[in-house]
């Protein structure tokens, strides 16, 4: 019958909102309100999908989002070495960079020139990263990883948007806070919370001492 | 819908076509025996009676892909490769035909498989291999015109920087630059030498009008209608994208058309013959950008194939095909969803159902982006298994910038998505527009595409299927964990929009049904490892050798053709999308029709640009 | 008090607001009134084209659907004629193909209009940027206001850029031509639209070419010699 197809087409729409008022009721008002319905508003609980407010209610990232990376450093409050790079300027992240957007420059002893695991440089051309998170992922240290900030835009590109090193770093603690049950994984899989370095100097140590 | 056994041969497909053709065409035919190669190499005097046999006599109807390699410094030839399948399932035949480099003549397929037009036009644009005999020999991807065949060996883009990646100058002494710092324009461009633009007439659109007829051309005839020449696109809102098409029209009638494509042409061969096997993976997300679990998975499947060669390999482990099928069907679900949701906005149901669509589509990225970390470009597959296991809990944490929090348990959120979610917003497509009469009258009967034409046109996935070809990568060449699973074919008789739509209806029931045995696997796998090599290792050994692997993508069959000479890179690196060769056909499907019907048609193809120009 | 002292006093920007005022007297001045009144008007009825290039398209319909609604910032309506919107997004790869109707889309378009480069692709070319066919970023052809990196940026990234272009048009000042050229005398100049010649030729970098050609002209032997070089790498 001609019209039937826009009435039920109508009628799917109608449901959906007579829903929302549904659920609403379902949930007593409650999941508009407190911070703690925002799993339900964003689950599979509603019938639909709930609007993020955006600047007002943030998505908080899951752990494994990805977007541009970043370096590990040592906390500022670290005992013995506060703010140390935990990149050893292997370069296998810069090596297994798809787009080649990282360039490290490795860090050399001024005096004995014999190379230290540090980078003097660190850049990534954040124009061209496709935030595949490769580097991450193949870092033996730990000390790459994709950062959870995404507010970036900008009114200029030619001087920002290539991040040194500066730019880059963060503080260890920083990537606990974002992604807590991996950085734990990773902590067990190093053996410890330190960097894997000063693991193998504190083991070595030990070994010295028994002997 | 039928069932579709694959047929087991066992005599290898090679031999058994060698014997048959030797035969015939005494010295024509050859086997390939070069190591790691498979198939025969055919005299090109002789290639169309050979290919026009192997169709009629060993039944290889279907003209999966069709690639040209360029062997500089391994022979110094360049090599159409033709890999072919049987319609009824089984393994392929891959013939090949090889040319010097400085001729570079071949004669065209294209009277024996009309599938290989647009195919053929791509080896003539980015190879520089001439097609005798081909109907219209033009660039495809890049514009007339334009300098050199980009694909071979020793052309140099502008911004060349080194054969292959890693590059030298990023480690250890990384000097930071921007390319269009070492280019005179400032530019990614390169010119003939001594080019000026003194005099000089640009050829790319002319091209396309000389043969179209351009301008009004009043004719007589006894309707009285003008015939016009139209260029729909490349911005324009339904077109999916980029693509622009030239229709010649007869009042309101469709009588040629002529689609133009590579406006998004962003040159993943070349790329990936510079990225090591691994670097390419992340690029693969970015072809079909819907479903870019669906490609990691092609990709794998064709590099695995050629690491299969090598001594000390490992197939993926159980649990990594699991998880690889559940992201693969959640993925079809999620693009028939969409593309329904797309065609439907052609037809002039603007936005409506492809909201709908989209709100499922966000629960599944939401699973996406816990598991994988990315929304779109998941980049989840490595050689061997996954990148990461399943996580136990999708879980965020709140910092200075992201506050809102949510907690799943990752099992039961698929259970729920399975079971609840995707079966009811499939009903509510189903409900919604299956008998709805705005969208049979517009679609029934419109679009047709014979099952024989379809066969020829080398379509591929549901516009395939539709056409009444039981044909599914899955079941008749199949890979992973398929032959344990449950499901079938879903396939419709008619071959139009509406058939099309059906397909894709079944297919996502049909998916729903494999992911819930896949969920009872999850569960079985549990605790299971999820890679079967060592972790680390970024640049694996992959022998020489050449593989063509595919999978069934949503949109169809999705090859990966890879080269490789036992190095980092591969050698040469070609996806066959299905998205461009389903295009073969549009114009068969639009003749006749009026020019409304024409976006319809293309949204019934549900093509994809990413994947179309790559 | 006469009336022509009041709007002087209205216009003078030099008349200090008294301590513990200024929350409670938010316009000094006329023309900062207008201003405010204006961007705000403008800012937040911001009309994008719909215009997809590539993946980063998708985000963009993702951004325009119900989970994150640009509608809450008046951007809503997308437009499919260049003539009807204020905002180009580009999203996704920009080849060299393709730029020449982006460029043609750009000129099209009524003035006030911006430009926002959406991820990688846009802003520099990306992934794809060593491409033979890509172009290194949209800004190399028509000016651009916002960029939003990432690839693709999530909708939240995106939504955060528009946030980023209001900011831009908040700061937007009638009286001065710099900031608000459209009302300038006559119709700015368009963008020269690029050629498809053996590549992609922006003709108003013809002088360089032409440089070029005559000094290849000049000395055959050195760009002879040079070319061997290359071959050999
Ligand atoms: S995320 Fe990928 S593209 Fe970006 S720096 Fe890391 S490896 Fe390179
Ligand atoms: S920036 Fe990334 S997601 Fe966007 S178009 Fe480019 S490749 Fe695609």
């Amino acid at each position: 019958m001609y019209g039937s197809g826009i009435l039920r087409g109508l009628g799917v729409t109608l449901k959906h909102f007579v829903n929302t008022y549904l659920d609403d009721i379902r949930w007593g008002f409650r999941r508009h309100i407190p911070d703690e319905a925002f799993p339900i508003r964003q689950g599979l609980d509603t019938r639909g999908v709930f609007t993020v407010e955006y600047p007002d209610e943030k998505l908080a990232m899951w752990e494994r989002f990805r977007f541009i990376p970043f370096l590990v450093i040592e906390n500022h409050d670290h005992p013995e070495r506060p703010g140390h790079d935990w990149c050893t300027s292997c370069g296998i992240c810069a090596k297994v960079c798809p787009p080649q957007c990282i360039w490290i420059v490795r860090g050399n002893d001024p005096e004995t020139g014999r190379p230290v695991p540090e980078p003097q440089a660190f850049y990534i051309d954040i124009d061209i990263c496709m935030n595949c998170g490769l580097c991450a992922e193949f870092c033996p240290f730990d000390a790459i990883k994709m950062d959870h900030d995404y507010e970036l835009a900008s009114y200029d590109r030619t001087s920002a948007h290539i991040f040194d090193k500066q730019r880059l770093s963060k503080e260890f603690r920083y990537w606990q806070s974002i992604a807590p049950t991996r950085a734990e994984e990773e902590a067990e899989a190093r053996g410890g919370w330190e960097h894997k370095d000063v693991l193998k100097q504190k083991a070595k140590e030990a070994k010295a001492k028994e002997n | 819908m039928t069932e579709q056994v694959p047929t087991v041969e066992t005599a290898s497909a090679t031999d058994s076509a060698l014997s048959l053709l030797e035969e015939k065409f005494k010295n024509a035919v050859r086997r390939d025996d070069r190591e790691g190669y498979d198939g025969l190499i055919v005299d090109p005097a002789k290639l169309v009676e050979v290919a026009a046999a192997v169709r009629d006599e060993l039944g290889y109807d279907y003209l999966a892909s069709a690639q040209a390699v360029d062997y500089l410094g391994a022979g110094d030839h360049l090599e159409m490769v033709y890999n072919l399948y049987r319609t009824t399932g089984g393994p392929g035949l891959a013939l090949r035909a090889q040319t010097p480099r400085d001729t570079a003549t071949l004669p065209s397929l294209v009277s024996v498989w009309p599938g290989a037009d647009f195919q053929e036009r791509e080896a003539w644009d980015l190879m520089g291999i001439r097609f005798e005999g081909h109907p219209n020999l033009q660039r495809i991807l890049m514009w007339e015109g334009f300098h050199g065949h980009p694909l071979r060996k020793d052309w140099k883009e502008a911004y060349y920087e080194q054969d292959q990646k890693p590059f030298d100058s990023r480690w250890p002494d990384g000097n930071v630059w921007r390319s269009e710092e070492h280019n005179a324009y400032g530019k990614n461009v390169v010119y003939p030498e001594g080019f000026t633009l003194d005099g000089y007439e640009p050829v790319a659109e002319d091209a396309f009008y000389d043969e179209a007829n351009l301008g009004v051309d009043i004719r007589p005839s006894d309707l009285d209608t003008d015939r016009i020449v139209v260029s729909l696109g490349p911005q324009h809102p339904s077109t999916h994208g980029v693509f622009r098409m030239i229709v010649t029209l007869n009042g309101e009638t469709i009588e040629r058309l002529q689609p133009v494509m590579g406006y998004l042409h962003r040159n993943h061969d070349k790329i990936g013959e510079r990225n090591t096997f691994l670097q390419n993976m992340p690029f693969t997300d970015r072809l079909d950008y819907f479903c870019s679990l669906s490609n990691n998975f092609g990709y794998a499947v064709a590099v695995e194939k050629l690491m299969a060669l090598g001594k000390r390999w490992e197939p993926p482990t159980y649990r990594a095909e699991v998880i690889r099928v559940l992201m693969a069907e959640l993925t079809r679900i999620l693009n028939h969803l969409v593309a329904i949701g797309f065609m439907l906005n052609d037809m002039g149901a603007y936005f409506t159902p492809l909201m709908y669509a989209i709100v499922e589509r966000e629960l599944i990225l939401d699973f996406f982006e816990a598991v994988t970390g990315s929304r779109m470009m998941c980049n989840y597959f490595r050689f061997g298994g996954v990148a990461m296991d399943l996580p136990a809990q999708m879980h965020s944490t709140a910092n200075l910038l992201n506050e809102r929090v949510r907690e799943f348990d990752t099992m039961q959120y698929l259970r729920e998505l399975i079971n609840e979610r995707l079966p009811r917003a499939i009903d509510q497509t189903d409900d919604l527009l299956t008998t709805n009469e705005i969208l049979t009258n517009r679609s029934i009967g419109v679009g047709v595409l014979t099952r024989e034409q379809a066969i020829a046109h080398s379509a591929a996935g549901p516009v395939l299927r539709a056409s009444g070809v039981p044909y599914d990568v899955r079941r008749a060449d199949p890979y992973s964990i398929y032959p344990d699973l449950e499901f079938d074919v879903a396939v419709r008789d008619h071959g139009d929009i509406y058939d099309r739509y059906l397909v894709r209806v079944d297919e996502m029931r049909e998916s729903v049904r494999i992911l819930k045995q896949v969920l009872r696997l999850l569960g079985e796998t549990e605790g299971q490892p999820f890679f079967s090599g060592r972790g680390g290792i970024y640049s694996p050994r992959v022998p020489a050798g050449e593989a063509y692997g595919r999978v069934e993508n949503p949109k169809g069959e999705l090859g990966f053709f890879v080269v490789s000479d036992g190095g980092q890179n591969p050698w040469r690196y070609h996806v066959r999308a299905p998205s461009f060769i389903n295009l073969t056909a549009l114009e068969t499907m639009c003749k006749g029709h009026k020019v409304a019907d024409v976006v319809t048609i293309l949204g019934s193809i549900d093509i994809v640009l990413g994947e179309l120009d790559r | 008090m006469t009336n022509d002292d009041f709007l002087r006093e209205l216009h003078d920007p030099d008349i200090p607001v008294p301590e513990g005022m200024t929350s409670a007297i938010a316009v000094t001045s006329f023309g900062k009134l207008l201003n405010a009144i204006y961007n705000w008007g403008r800012r937040n009825s911001i009309w994008p084209m719909s215009f997809g290039l590539a993946c980063c398209a998708i985000e963009m319909i993702a951004t325009a659907s119900s989970r994150f609604d640009q509608a809450r910032f008046g951007m809503e309506v997308l437009r499919a004629s260049p003539r009807q919107a204020d905002l180009m997004i580009v999203s996704g790869t920009v080849t060299k193909k393709m730029v020449v109707p982006i460029v043609r889309l750009y000129n099209q378009m009524a003035e006030p209009k911006y430009v926002l480069a959406m991820g990688a692709c846009a802003i520099g070319g990306g992934p794809f940027k060593e491409g033979y066919n890509v172009v290194s970023g949209i800004d190399k052809y028509v000016p651009v206001d916002v960029y939003v990196p990432g690839c693709p940026p999530t909708p939240q990234a995106l939504l955060h850029g528009f946030m980023i272009l209001q900011k831009k048009i908040d700061g937007q000042s009638l009286g001065n031509p710099n900031s608000t050229p459209w009302y300038g005398r006559g119709p700015s100049d368009p963008v020269p639209v690029p050629i498809l010649g053996p590549d992609i030729i922006d003709p108003r970098q013809a002088h360089i070419l032409r440089r070029q050609a005559e000094a290849t002209q000049a000395a055959p032997d050195v760009a002879e010699a040079g070319d061997d070089a290359e071959a050999q790498v």
